[in-house]
């Protein structure tokens, strides 16, 4: 019993950890802009720093109680509110937040501003506050109207974006603006007749099953040495002798089959059946999920 | 402004003609509901893999049914919200096909194959099926993840195609699964006569073995090993190979017995109907009728043609390897798709055609049943690479 209650707090612990494992680690600081002249507007017209988290999941993730923070000794500086639905981000989307110290005018205005001309170190911490899910420092080289962005989006290298050319800044969108999947132009372009295609994918195929094979071979060899090895104590053999018993090989169905036969063709012997009939009480347990009174309608009393 | 009582009936009943399937039909829509009744008759007149082919048969009437799409009925399989949508979200979101994989997997001895494992190549052989109909799709024309979609009809699994197809080329989904249950029945005629070119008479008359009595702990160990292999190997084939060796685990582990029965007949067979009348209807005559449908057909019979084939020129192949008295009948290469049971039925019925008393059903299960892990692995493949 107590094996059992310790293999039971095993298991809650790995189920746990594998819970957490699955929660707000993808969750990324994505892109921070900290003077902000002439870009993106919050949602009472006016321009402030910003920073970009972004869900890396392929799932939605909820951020509520994050906390986001300027300050590595204040990791609590400002906790996401409860009970928004925005705080609710998409897979793979983004949410920004103003650093305009004006935490009154809602969910995304955080309680601290970011400076000009100095390092801003940014994090991330999850729910209990001691969890660092992300942090980022951004430089102070930075300059006006100037992001701080990942080169792809949840990953890659940080790089200082201006809005030109490839470099453009973008507040709530992707970091990388894609036409096309690129694993598909990827094969169009370099496996235009499948053959890359059908090597790879063949020797897969092959690999998986080759394991599966593998495994049973030897569990199938593994299980058949210790029935025999079981077979012999059963039968009083000592395992030295297992081997050579083995080897006569007198034990397959066919013969056995084969030695029944001529058994009763020398004796001629038949069943004796009893003219006896004996009715025995079929025992079923009972369980609340298959007991037929839930389903039966109760008469009126 | 007043109408007189005449014109404001003849406005309704004239509302209500436009209405009715009569104003809206074209002939697209005859063509399509003639290509449901045909499906029903082969279902029921020439028992051509009924269970699949009557609710798909039927989903064709129901899903060419002409109505006006612009009143706002939310009637049709692709209007939000409309009864068939909210089912049909079993085959765009993919969820039914790991649920017929549970019943698979419950409904499948995998003995034979525990018993001669090293059958489970042929399965990995008959894959080629797939990637040879990519091929050919590549140089029809088709985009690498259309390609992909269409040609795991050579995997001759029903719900892989339409797994594959959700994730891949949704819009060709109609034509892919049609064409993968259309040819899964057309297996006995297909298979023989590749099977017949492909093999000596002497190679017809070999004799197999029969195979070993498999432990139970062997069975439950199978479901749980092969998992963990080929998941690690294509987690991407996750949704189909857990299913399948989770319902296999229900079924052998030998304390879950009703939930086996359940998964394996209940649920298989509440799936199946939703499946193959959703799939049914899915194939509209605007988006079925087109040049791609029928190429989508030609590649689905070139994939089932290459898979047999090589499927029985693997065991040629591999013959050359194993010593006499372990020779493998290439009658059962065919059994590499994954038509359970029908293509080892195939097998065994030619076997007994050249020698009354050479039973090959139980070893063709083996490449059968592992036909059926190798198009998920292959599924789970174009997945990762596609997607």
């Amino acid at each position: 019993m107590k094996k059992n209650i310790f293999l039971l707090i095993i298991a809650l612990f790995c189920c746990a950890a594998a819970v957490n494992g699955q929660g707000r680690a993808a969750l990324r600081i994505n892109e921070v802009m900290v003077v902000n002249d002439s870009n993106a507007v919050d949602d009472f017209g006016h321009r402030h720093a910003w920073i970009e988290l972004f869900n890396s999941n392929h799932a939605p993730m909820e951020i509520s109680s994050v906390f986001i923070t300027n300050d590595p000794q204040n990791p609590r500086k400002y906790p996401v509110p409860l009970g928004d639905v925005n705080t609710r981000i998409p897979k793979r989307q983004h949410v920004v937040f103003w650093a305009d110290g004006m935490p009154s005018r809602g969910t995304f205005h955080l309680n601290f501003l970011l400076e000009e001309g100095k390092d801003n170190w940014i994090g991330v911490y999850d729910a209990n506050g001691i969890t660092l899910i992300d942090s980022v420092t951004v430089p102070a080289s930075l300059g006006r109207n100037q992001s701080y962005a990942r080169s792809e989006d949840g990953a890659g290298v940080w790089q200082i974006r201006d809005d030109h050319g490839e470099n453009y800044i973008t507040p709530s969108s992707n970091n990388v603006i894609r036409d096309q999947n690129d694993k598909i132009a990827l094969f169009k372009a370099r496996d235009a007749n499948g053959f890359a295609m059908t090597i790879m994918a063949m020797c897969i195929v092959f690999s998986a099953l080759l394991c599966l094979c593998l495994a049973f071979l030897a569990i199938s060899k593994i299980g058949a040495s210790i029935a025999r090895r079981n077979k012999m104590e059963a039968q009083g053999i000592a395992a030295d002798d297992a081997t050579a018993h083995a080897a006569t090989g007198h034990d397959t169905g066919e013969e056995i089959a084969a030695i029944a036969m001529a058994l009763r063709d020398h004796f001629d012997a038949h069943d004796q059946e009893s003219t006896i009939l004996t009715i025995n009480k079929v025992r079923r347990s009972y369980s609340p999920w298959s007991s037929k009174i839930y389903g039966m309608r109760q008469l009126p009393k | 402004m007043e109408i007189s009582f005449g014109d404001f009936l003849m406005q309704n009943l004239t509302q209500f003609w436009h209405f009715t399937g009569f104003y809206n039909a074209t002939w697209q829509h005859f063509v399509m509901l003639a290509v449901g009744l045909f499906f029903i008759w082969l279902a029921i007149k020439k028992d051509f893999e009924p269970m699949l082919l009557v609710p798909i048969g039927f989903g064709i009437l129901i899903g060419n049914i002409p109505f006006n799409t612009h009143a706002g009925l939310e009637i049709g399989i692709y209007e939000e919200g409309s009864v068939l949508n909210i089912l049909y979200n079993g085959v765009s979101a993919g969820w039914y096909p790991p649920l017929i994989f549970l019943g698979i997997g419950a409904m499948t001895d995998f003995s034979a194959l525990i018993a001669n494992p090293k059958l489970m190549l042929i399965g990995a052989a008959a894959q080629f099926g797939i990637f040879g109909a990519y091929m050919v799709a590549l140089a029809i024309g088709f985009e690498p993840d259309q390609a992909g979609a269409i040609a795991i009809i050579g995997g001759a699994d029903g719900p892989t195609a339409i797994f594959l197809s959700s994730k891949l080329a949704p819009n060709l989904m109609g034509a892919i699964a049609v064409s993968a249950y259309s040819y899964m029945a057309l297996v006995p005629v297909i298979q023989p006569p590749i099977m017949r070119l492909l093999t000596t008479k002497n190679e017809r008359l070999i004799k197999m073995k029969p195979a070993r009595a498999v432990s139970q702990n062997e069975k439950i160990i199978f479901p749980i090993v092969g998992m963990l292999l080929t998941c690690f190997v294509v987690p991407s084939g996750l949704p189909l190979l857990g299913m399948l060796f989770f319902g296999n685990l229900l079924r052998e582990c030998g304390v879950t017995t009703r939930l086996a029965k359940t998964a394996s007949n209940a649920l298989t067979d509440i799936v199946t109907i939703l499946l193959g009348m959703t799939v049914g209807a899915s194939t509209q005559a605007t988006s079925f009728l087109t040049a791609e449908t029928i190429f989508i057909f030609f590649l689905g019979f070139m994939a089932f043609i290459i898979a047999s084939a090589s499927g029985v020129c693997f065991v040629k192949i591999f013959n050359i390897f194993l010593p006499k008295s372990k020779k493998i009948n290439p009658l059962i290469g065919n059994a590499g798709v994954s038509a359970v049971p029908m293509s080892a039925r195939i097998s065994n019925n030619l076997g007994l055609e050249y020698d009354p008393s050479n039973y090959l059903l139980m070893h063709a299960m083996g490449p059968n049943v592992a036909g059926v892990i190798g198009s998920a692995v292959a599924a789970g493949v174009l997945l990762g690479f596609l997607a």
